[in-house]
């Protein structure tokens, strides 16, 4: 048993952690933490640097789940990275933060999320900000 | 009086509207490529070549020289936000400049690095006016056989006392005077190394190597290194000093401008050494030693003012002599030949207008520099989350447009590529690209020199001697070229005390051959990645930081363009 939840440190990505914590401690199932960057920038927000990374591992300690956490940066989409994760580590669910975002900007940027939605073989639970 | 309206005349020209844009994109543009780790200067100017020749020289200059300035002033943003020295002349700041963000201090930090490069500036600049004329007076005066001299020690400087390895030094000037032995000979009228080729008789235009060694080379690179981890940037506000940091600050600024200019005007000073100097003097001043490593201001001042009275103190020789001491310099020089301006010692007499404005420009550039880092050092670390694919791409397309644009030639193309793969080669087993660009660029200039003075003295060699001053340099270049056996045999007799001795009072050359041995492995990997690595943990030890940056700055020195 074991859930993957892709975080960033932003609110959605909070707000996924949040969930996926209070799931893997109902299911008693082992937690799997992607947190990934393509790489291929200097500089990368959404990539958790170390002292965030303890907090969140001292959080995850505290509240006795057992965990993983990756933070592959082999030059791939989140999105690729998060079903990868599913697939090697047999997610029976996938935790992920939603944002929201315009049509255009979607259209244009395109979407983590959706990727995942359609691409994860095991159900996909999408937590908003704040909720 | 003469100097100075001919200075106030350089004002009126670079006053103009157009002028003083040319200057404000120079300063914008060298302020972004200094915040980029991997992109300097040199390779802006080189990319930006074949666009200048459409502009009037003078407005293209000083675009050149926003661009040298602006690239001193960027490099401290990222050494301070990021602890990745966005310029080898900026490795020293990374030190305390970082430790200071960490410690919540980065607003000050950055702060007295744009004050500091502001006052450092305008006072080396200053300096500029007053001894280059006193400098071009005493050149008019010398023969050729002074003038090969002065340009053999020159070249040998700058391959035998920067950069990690002497072999590797030489190997790269070798490849860059073979280059510039490509074309027709111009006394003889015979064909050196054309291969039968009717396209190179005319020899590699500057320009295209140039613009493959800096910008196709460093792009391969960059593309052959490209995944590393991401980094964050230590958020700030906008930067501002209190009273006790300027009390701290402005002594470390003078001392900083006073090991600064004369590097910078050396033919193998740099920015680099001058930086590290400081560095050192500045933490046996300080009142607060203490504070050294965990983010002094003193610090970031002095270094910070020593790399850009450096970058004035370059402009001495390359104005006065012809003589560039570093690569942006060597690309400028290249840039005048493009406009078929005569580099040397007249021309202050025959481009007087273009010389003064020049300077005048860097006055303005460094005031505009000013305005321009200080309230907005923030948003220009915003650039470092470019994914740098697109960057690079960007680079290659403009390297390749460039290329093309000069003589519409396709074959040049091939040359592009195939010197481009020659600077990929170099950063990979670690040659430095400053002694091969130097070579291309002084290796014709030098010859006809030689042939000069041999036309002279009818073919005696002797007549190579036969000025005292030419004497007088060829006994300095046999002290740089002996030198590091002496302190080599020195050391050996006495290991002990040159531990301590040798980094602080050794000057540049005792200091880059006192670096060799640390600096030698570093240099084959990617310099962006083993560098700041490998000072943090060589700091953290709590090892003699004497010693620390100094094994990085070598390897940043050669490495970066």
């Amino acid at each position: 048993m074991s859930i993957v939840v892709g975080y960033v440190p932003t609110a959605e990505g909070a707000a996924a952690l949040d969930r996926a914590i209070t799931e893997a401690q109902r299911s008693q199932s082992r937690l799997v933490i992607i947190n990934s960057s393509r790489g291929d920038a200097l500089v990368d927000k959404r990539y958790v640097q170390a002292e965030d990374l303890t907090a969140v591992t001292e959080r995850l300690e505290k509240e006795g789940v057992e965990h993983l956490v990756l933070q592959p940066v082999r030059g791939h989409d989140a999105a690729n990275e998060v079903l990868d994760a599913a697939e090697k580590y047999g997610a029976d669910l996938i935790v992920i933060g939603l944002r929201k975002r315009t049509p255009v900007g979607k259209l244009i940027m395109g979407s983590t999320a959706q990727q995942i939605l359609l691409e994860a073989s095991c159900p996909v639970l999408a937590v908003k900000a704040g909720g | 009086m003469d100097i100075l309206s001919s200075l106030m005349d350089g004002f009126a020209t670079a006053l103009t509207p157009m002028n003083l844009l040319y200057a404000l994109i120079g300063v914008l543009l060298g302020t972004a490529v200094g915040v980029l780790p991997g992109i300097g200067p040199a390779m802006t100017v080189a990319l930006l070549l074949p666009v200048a020749m459409v502009l009037e020289p003078t407005s293209a200059f000083i675009m050149f020289a926003g661009i040298y300035y602006g690239g001193m002033y960027g490099g401290s943003t990222t050494s301070i936000l990021l602890n990745t020295p966005g310029e080898s002349s900026s490795v020293i700041t990374a030190i305390e400049g970082n430790r200071m963000a960490k410690a919540g201090r980065a607003a000050q930090a950055l702060a007295t690095a744009a004050i500091g490069s502001f006052v450092a500036g305008t006072i080396g600049t200053a300096l500029l006016v007053v001894f280059t004329p006193i400098v071009v007076d005493f050149a008019v005066s010398l023969g050729s056989p002074s003038y090969f001299a002065i340009m053999v020690l020159a070249l040998l400087a700058v391959t035998a006392v920067l950069g990690a390895s002497r072999l590797r030094g030489f190997a790269s000037l070798g490849l860059g005077l073979a280059i510039g032995l490509v074309g027709i000979d111009s006394v003889t009228g015979q064909r050196r190394l054309t291969f039968g080729q009717p396209l190179l008789a005319d020899g590699l235009d500057i320009v295209v190597i140039a613009v493959a060694i800096f910008a196709v080379g460093e792009a391969l690179w960059v593309a052959a290194h490209l995944r590393r981890t991401p980094l964050q940037i230590i958020p700030v506000g906008r930067p501002w000093m209190g009273k006790q940091d300027w009390k701290r600050s402005w002594k470390p600024w003078l001392r900083g401008t006073a090991f600064g200019f004369p590097f910078g005007a050396l033919p193998a000073g740099g920015a680099e050494i001058p930086t590290f100097l400081s560095y050192v003097t500045e933490k046996r001043l300080s009142k607060h030693p203490e504070e050294f490593g965990k983010g002094a201001i003193e610090g970031v001042a002095g270094p910070e003012a020593a790399n850009n009275a450096a970058a004035a103190g370059t402009l001495t020789p390359m104005l006065a002599l012809g003589l560039p001491t570093n690569a942006t310099a060597a690309v400028m020089l290249a840039a005048f030949t493009q406009f078929g301006i005569q580099p040397g010692p007249l021309l202050f007499e025959n481009e007087g207008p273009l010389v003064w404005a020049l300077i005048a420009s860097l006055f303005i550039g460094n005031t505009l520099l000013l305005l321009v880092n200080l309230p907005l050092a923030p948003v220009w670390a915003k650039l470092l989350r470019l994914p740098r694919p697109y960057l690079y791409a960007g680079i290659l397309f403009f390297a390749t447009l460039g290329a093309y644009s000069v003589n519409l030639q396709a074959f040049d193309l091939v040359i592009l590529l195939v010197v481009g793969a020659l600077g990929f080669m170099m950063r990979r087993f670690g040659l430095p690209v400053l002694p091969l660009i130097l070579g291309v660029i002084l290796g014709p200039r030098i010859e006809g020199q030689l042939r000069k003075t041999l036309q002279l003295s009818a073919g005696d060699v002797s007549g190579l001697w036969s000025e005292p001053i030419a004497v007088g340099v060829y006994i300095i270049v046999a002290l740089v070229l002996v030198w590091p056996l002496l302190f080599k045999a020195w050391r050996r007799a006495r290991p002990a005390r040159v531990a301590v001795v040798g980094p602080v009072n050794g000057g540049p050359i005792a200091d880059s051959s006192a670096a060799r041995p640390t600096a030698e492995s570093p240099t084959a990997d990617s310099p962006t990645t083993a560098g700041p690595a490998a000072r943090d943990g060589q700091v953290r030890d709590g090892q003699e930081n004497a010693d620390a940056p100094k094994a990085t700055h070598a390897n940043h020195g050669q490495e970066k363009s």
